[in-house]
């Protein structure tokens, strides 16, 4: 291993402290009062605290209302994560091929990269408005009436689009690195075994790219349980009714539009903490010590 | 590349120059009709968006016109007015260049001293700031909110920035870059009589270049674009930031006036987009060299 280089006793640690501090105080506080919190019942207007143990959780998997944010959020992650790392891959594999002119694609297919989830909620709330939205009116055209304000299921198929195409870039952005890391000579000696582009992918690019493609999966479930906060806000709100009441904007109502539910709100969070949990340990197992980026 | 392709096709020279040209003409010509259309698909949303940014609600009403209107000035200012684009912008500037500012400082700072220096309980600390990964906002939401209240910290950029500043990303980031250097570079500058903050500032830093661009990058455009923290802590005019401003040109009207609002939308979009060119090499550069690292 490296032998330490500078002598200094106390510089590393002034060095290091600022970002302790913060992690301590707005990182780890917080989450444990979280968890505290979960197993009381506050009355916002009072103050007043009630240990009740469990309750908050027991009532959250009773409630239709959870148990529903719960299923939407399933799907919508599930639609979100495929789709949105089967077309971006698609793209860049594309846009890398070695012909000449496509350094243009590369650059302009990560463009999206810029956007917001609430830009792209907006703008394809443009695209998909029931009465001069350019989408729902092509739609029409083929004798399908399109309208996500008040059909569910239009609802959840429309922030699956948009959730979708704002990720694609980010996407495109590693597949494109993942896809440059891949050793020149491997592709053109599998060429030249006389593998077709077809086999050459599912046979070499594929597998090569597996540690990207599995961070990527990672970070998208990530993006498409929270950052996607602002595109539901800006667009449905949760509706029409609750066809569209993602569990962290559930959390949100819950934790800051109704005085009484700060404990259920807390409890929701400690379950998304186990959740994410999970997910970053199997990260940590499979990847190793990958930087995660946003 | 067609020295074996020859020799196998020496006896029939026209069907070498016809896989030839297919190789050479078709195929390339092939991919390029498939990646344009491939990029018209993902840019059509956003090509829209400026169209429709430049037109009247007489244009936009006859559905499908993608000629360019001559509202443009009329839209960008009402939405500049409107949502007070200039101030959010300038706000939304502060609270972005200060996080990537911020975090790249520290996490330049707390890795060059867990690499370069002997630090007891490295791996607790390491661990540490590793496990804000398991800490997104939402699942401390609550209590970080009150501690900013308590704080007085709701509607100030410190509200808006300080939370934001620890940076698991960054740490790991130029952790990854510092192990991969070699040992002999910080060896020689200690031979050479240079101290550590010499050592940081003439040989680590200009060589983490690349890095701190790629930081740079990804920092400010999560920060432009964050939308709940805002929502929550930013209600003012004085720290309101450009995506909420965003929801405000759709709230004020009974009915959306689409033009003006994508007007708000292109201008909220310009800056990230001219991080995002000025800075792409970096970033692919970073993202490479830290895969490089691990391998």
């Amino acid at each position: 291993m490296r032998s330490f280089v500078f002598p200094n006793r106390i510089l590393p640690y002034l060095l290091i402290a600022p970002s302790a501090v913060l992690v301590v105080v707005f990182f780890i506080v917080p989450a444990i009062q979280s968890l505290q919190l979960s197993f009381y019942r506050v009355n916002t207007s009072t103050g007043r605290q009630i240990y009740i143990e469990f309750e908050n959780f027991t009532r959250l998997f009773n409630s239709k209302e959870y148990i529903n944010s719960l299923t939407i959020t399933g799907i919508f992650i599930l639609v979100v994560v495929i789709f949105a790392l089967a077309i971006s891959l698609l793209l860049a594999v594309g846009a890398s091929q070695p012909i000449r002119g496509f350094g243009i694609y590369r650059t302009l297919l990560i463009w999206p990269y810029a956007l917001s989830p609430a830009i792209a909620g907006t703008i394809w709330a443009l695209l998909a408005d029931p009465s001069i939205g350019v989408l729902t009116y092509n739609l029409e055209r083929l004798g399908i009436h399109f309208n996500r304000q008040t059909d569910s299921t239009h609802a959840i198929i429309f922030i699956c689009i948009a959730a979708i195409w704002k990720i694609l870039g980010y996407n495109v952005v590693f597949f494109l690195a993942g896809l440059r890391n891949i050793p020149q000579d491997v592709m053109e000696a599998s060429a030249l075994d006389g593998a077709n582009a077809w086999t050459r992918f599912w046979r070499m690019t594929f597998p090569l790219l597996s540690p990207t493609t599995f961070f990527l999966l990672v970070m998208n479930t990530l993006y498409a349980s929270f950052e996607t906060f602002g595109l539901i806000d800006i667009t449905t709100q949760g509706g029409p009714g609750r066809a569209t009441n993602l569990l962290i904007y559930k959390l949100y109502n819950d934790g800051f539009k109704n005085t009484t539910l700060l404990g259920s709100a807390a409890a929701q969070s400690v379950l998304l903490l186990i959740f994410v949990a999970i997910l970053t340990l199997i990260q940590f197992r499979t990847a190793g010590k990958r930087t995660f980026y946003r | 590349m067609s020295s074996s392709t020859t020799s196998t096709m020496a006896a029939l020279p026209t069907q070498a120059t016809r896989a030839a040209f297919r190789r050479r003409v078709v195929y390339p010509a092939f991919m390029h009709g498939l990646m344009i259309l491939g990029v018209f698909v993902v840019l059509f949303p956003l090509l829209f968006a400026i169209i429709l940014s430049t037109q009247s609600s007489a244009d936009w009403f006859q559905i499908g016109n993608l000629i360019p209107g001559t509202s443009a000035a009329h839209n960008y200012a009402t939405a500049w007015e409107r949502a007070s684009i200039g101030r959010l912008m300038l706000n939304t500037t502060i609270v972005a260049v200060l996080v990537a500012g911020g975090k790249i400082i520290l996490s330049m700072s707390a890795s060059f001293a867990l690499i370069y220096f002997k630090v007891r309980g490295s791996t607790l600390i390491i661990g540490l700031i590793m496990l804000t990964h398991f800490l997104p906002l939402p699942v401390r939401i609550v209590p970080t909110y009150q501690l900013l209240a308590d704080l007085r910290w709701i509607d100030t950029f410190q509200g808006l920035t300080v939370p934001f500043f620890a940076s698991a990303t960054g740490i790991l980031l130029f952790l990854q870059f510092f192990r991969t250097l070699s040992p002999d570079l910080a060896d020689a500058a200690r031979v050479d009589g240079a101290g550590p903050i010499h050592f940081l500032f003439r040989i680590l830093i200009p060589i983490s270049r690349t890095n701190i661009g790629a930081l740079f990058l990804i920092e400010f455009i999560y920060m432009w674009n964050q939308y709940l923290w805002p929502l929550l802590v930013a209600n003012s005019v004085d720290t309101r930031q450009v995506q909420i401003g965003i929801k405000q040109l759709i709230a004020t009207d009974a009915v959306i006036d689409w033009g003006v609002l994508m007007a708000g939308t292109v201008m909220v979009i310009i800056p990230p987009l001219v991080v995002l060119l000025v800075l792409q090499r970096s970033l692919m550069a970073g993202l490479s060299a830290g895969d490089e690292g691990i391998r």
